[in-house]
């Protein structure tokens, strides 16, 4: 125990700022956070689905709760279950094969929802794009709010695009 | 050259790439003459997959490659145009079963005859497409327009009194691929464990047919995400043997600086996630804070965060400067003295051993007979790493001069598999010093033209495991047909048995601690 304590003291908190949090960008930023709370509430909970990914824009993901991005830190936080969320992650493309997996994902999420297509497959098919196996963009199996592309996204991207879907 | 005292003569492939050996199949009772040899000196089915060659050579062909003592046996059968079947391979090696199935779906191809029939399921066909179309035929056009029809799959039931089912996915509670497992229990305990894949099926295979062979490796580095390095390495090195051309030594060194840092960073991620399915959450922020690190200087270094693009036929896409080259020396440096802190600490926590000790074990026989490779199948006590020289095998360059440790552990259970990637870390780290100290000069690509007709097969020891990616080239040298394995085929059976008897709430551990890709093996 007494190891593991000693540890967490010397990391300390290696938290970030958020994205663009540099002089004249910092208010927006602070607005932005102020309209999260204002719309959502105290928290914005988000599905995330693979509908078809090589699992890179997953490890992208996946960062955006490293410490260093810390994104519980602005109420933002993943759930299990679409009924529980207010956004859909969605990563693509979406295979046949997801398709009604995906719809069925989207049904479940409660009015108001967002959905934000992940990656440059999420948004356009990507290398895949549409064939026997692939209906190809998100927006192709469900209406989607916010695109990030990007092979894959870098976090700060994601937390870009996340940010921008809020604000709508 | 003869293997196994089989009559089946192999020629040995052109190039520096791992030692592979090409042969013919006279018929399906010599193919399975030679599985049933290569079962009994422990050697491995390492992928299977169909062809159509009815352009050139009048039907179908079956390609399988077998792992043995001195490399990989890549054995091919002719099969004809009209009801082409082979034997069932899964009486021999399980892990044909599912292989088999799938090139059925995209080839239609069949095997018959198998010991309790043959297992007519389809696996990577849910119901996009009609049962009698094949994508992977020359003629099946482009295939838009099938109605995609919702499928029932009929999975094995488990009766009995008490039992039920407790079905789960295809999308999971995290933020992970989707698969769909189907868990027969009584109470909290595991009967049997029974996986529907195939979900993310995008017709990889038939994208890489007509493209050019550059175009090919950014799709290959695209069949997995996690492993983008080890299947473009794969894919470049299967056309630099196709076509005759080697890669420069500074390539070589840079390719494996790449394939190191990918599986340390996949390696550190896994950690970090298995101390936090045990309940340690310190675990996971520690761990992500080191791959996070790793992964910005990946983009620093090689302007991507996971290096995608990177590897090209015939070399590299970039070189390291001496800068570049000290910053990922430091790095080992500070990573290893946290690396090594971080697991006295996992060594000592008696509620995360309490949780690895015991759970999800497999052994050594389990692993021969579901030819299992990489981390897992070293975690179970064998000695298989295509890096490193054992009886017999000498691995290809830059592997030979750096004499590879493979880390082992026999317990087979989480434990050994947190205990070997700990120490595969540490051995990657130092594999990274040597690579970055010791670069050879030089360019970093050579020309490859391509060779019409032409075939090869690369091997790469990924962090999960053997990838290979077999491909031929048509008439005009663009691609005929890419065939890209992943370990997972494999592995994905042999997590069904390590959980049995194991708990339902220990499943998330235990399939962290395999972490098998769903898109590699989907594809």
């Amino acid at each position: 125990m007494i190891p593991m304590l000693r540890r967490i003291l010397r990391t300390g908190i290696v938290s970030e700022p958020p994205p663009e949090a540099v002089a004249e960008e910092a208010r927006e930023v602070a607005r932005l956070q102020g309209e999260i709370l204002r719309i959502l509430g105290r928290a914005l909970s988000i599905r995330q689905v693979d509908a078809g990914s090589c699992n890179g824009c997953e490890l992208e993901i996946h960062a955006l709760n490293n410490p260093y991005t810390n994104l519980e830190g602005y109420g933002i936080k993943f759930v299990a279950s679409p009924r529980h969320a207010d956004m859909l992650l969605v990563t693509g493309p979406v295979t046949k094969n997801m398709a009604h997996a995906l719809k069925a994902a989207w049904d479940c999420t409660p009015d108001p929802k967002l959905v934000l297509a992940v990656g440059d497959c999420g948004c356009t098919g990507g290398v895949f794009g549409e064939s026997y196996a692939s209906c190809g963009a998100v927006e192709k199996v469900i209406p989607v709010d916010v695109r990030v592309p990007g092979c894959p996204p870098t976090p700060l991207a994601l937390l870009r695009g996340i940010l921008a879907a809020v604000r709508r | 050259m003869r293997f196994l005292g089989e009559p089946i003569e192999f020629e040995k492939q052109a190039g520096i790439g791992s030692p592979v050996w090409r042969g013919r199949a006279a018929d399906g009772a010599a193919l399975t003459a030679f599985a049933v040899a290569v079962r009994r000196a422990d050697g491995r089915l390492a992928a299977l997959w169909g062809s159509d060659e009815r352009a050139r050579a009048g039907g179908f062909r079956l390609h399988v490659v077998f792992g043995l003592d001195a490399g990989h046996a890549w054995l091919s059968l002719d099969l004809p145009a009209e009801r082409p079947a082979y034997p069932d391979l899964s009486g021999i090696f399980p892990a044909a079963g599912r292989l088999q199935r799938a090139t059925r779906d995209l080839v239609g191809i069949a095997a018959a005859g198998g010991p309790d029939g043959t297992d007519a399921r389809p696996w990577l066909r849910h119901g996009a497409w009609p049962a009698d179309w094949f994508p992977l035929r020359h003629d099946a056009g482009e295939g838009h327009g099938f109605a995609n029809a919702a499928s029932d799959y009929a999975f094995v039931r488990v009766g009995g009194e008490g039992a039920h089912e407790i079905p789960v996915g295809p999308i999971h509670a995290g933020t992970i691929e989707p698969g769909h497992f189907r868990f027969s229990v009584i109470g909290e305990r595991v009967l049997r464990l029974e996986q529907r894949l195939g979900y993310v099926h995008k017709g990889v295979e038939k994208l890489f047919i007509g493209k050019d062979l550059a175009e090919g490796v950014r799709l290959a580095g695209r069949v997995s995400g996690d492993s983008t390095c080890a299947y473009a390495w794969a894919y470049a090195s299967a056309v630099e043997a196709a076509c005759g051309a080697s890669p420069p030594p500074r390539a070589l060194g840079l390719r494996a600086l790449m394939l190191e840092r990918e599986r340390v960073a996949n390696h550190l991620g896994d950690l970090g996630a298995l101390g936090n399915d045990a309940g340690l959450a310190f675990g996971l922020s520690q761990f992500m804070r080191l791959k996070e690190d790793w992964l910005r200087l990946n983009g620093k270094s090689f302007g991507h965060r996971f290096m995608m693009d990177r590897i090209l036929p015939g070399g590299a896409a970039l070189d390291l400067e001496a800068p570049a080259l000290a910053a990922i020396v430091e790095q080992c440096d500070v990573v290893g003295r946290e690396a090594r802190a971080l697991k006295k600490i996992y060594d000592e926590h008696a509620g995360l051993q309490d949780r690895f000790l015991t759970a999800g074990a497999i052994d050594a026989a389990l692993a021969r007979e579901f030819s299992l490779t990489g981390l897992a199948a070293r975690a179970t006590g064998l000695i298989l790493d295509a890096r490193a020289h054992r009886q017999g095998y000498t691995p290809p360059p830059p592997w030979a001069m750096l004499g590879v440790r493979p880390a082992t552990d026999e317990r087979g259970d989480v434990a050994a598999r947190v205990a070997v990637r700990f120490a595969e870390i540490f051995e990657s780290l130092r594999l990274l010093r040597e690579l970055a100290v010791g670069l050879p000069a030089g360019a970093v690509c050579a020309e490859v033209p391509p060779v019409p007709g032409a075939g090869g097969l690369g091997v790469v020891e990924g962090w999960r495991g053997e990838v290979l990616v077999g491909v031929s080239l048509d008439g005009a040298g663009r691609l005929a047909r890419v065939h890209p394995h992943d370990p997972s085929w494999q592995a994905w059976p042999a997590l069904e048995h390590a959980v049995m008897q194991d708990i339902v709430p220990d499943f998330p551990l235990i399939n962290k601690s395999f972490n098998l890709s769903y898109s590699g093996h989907d594809l």
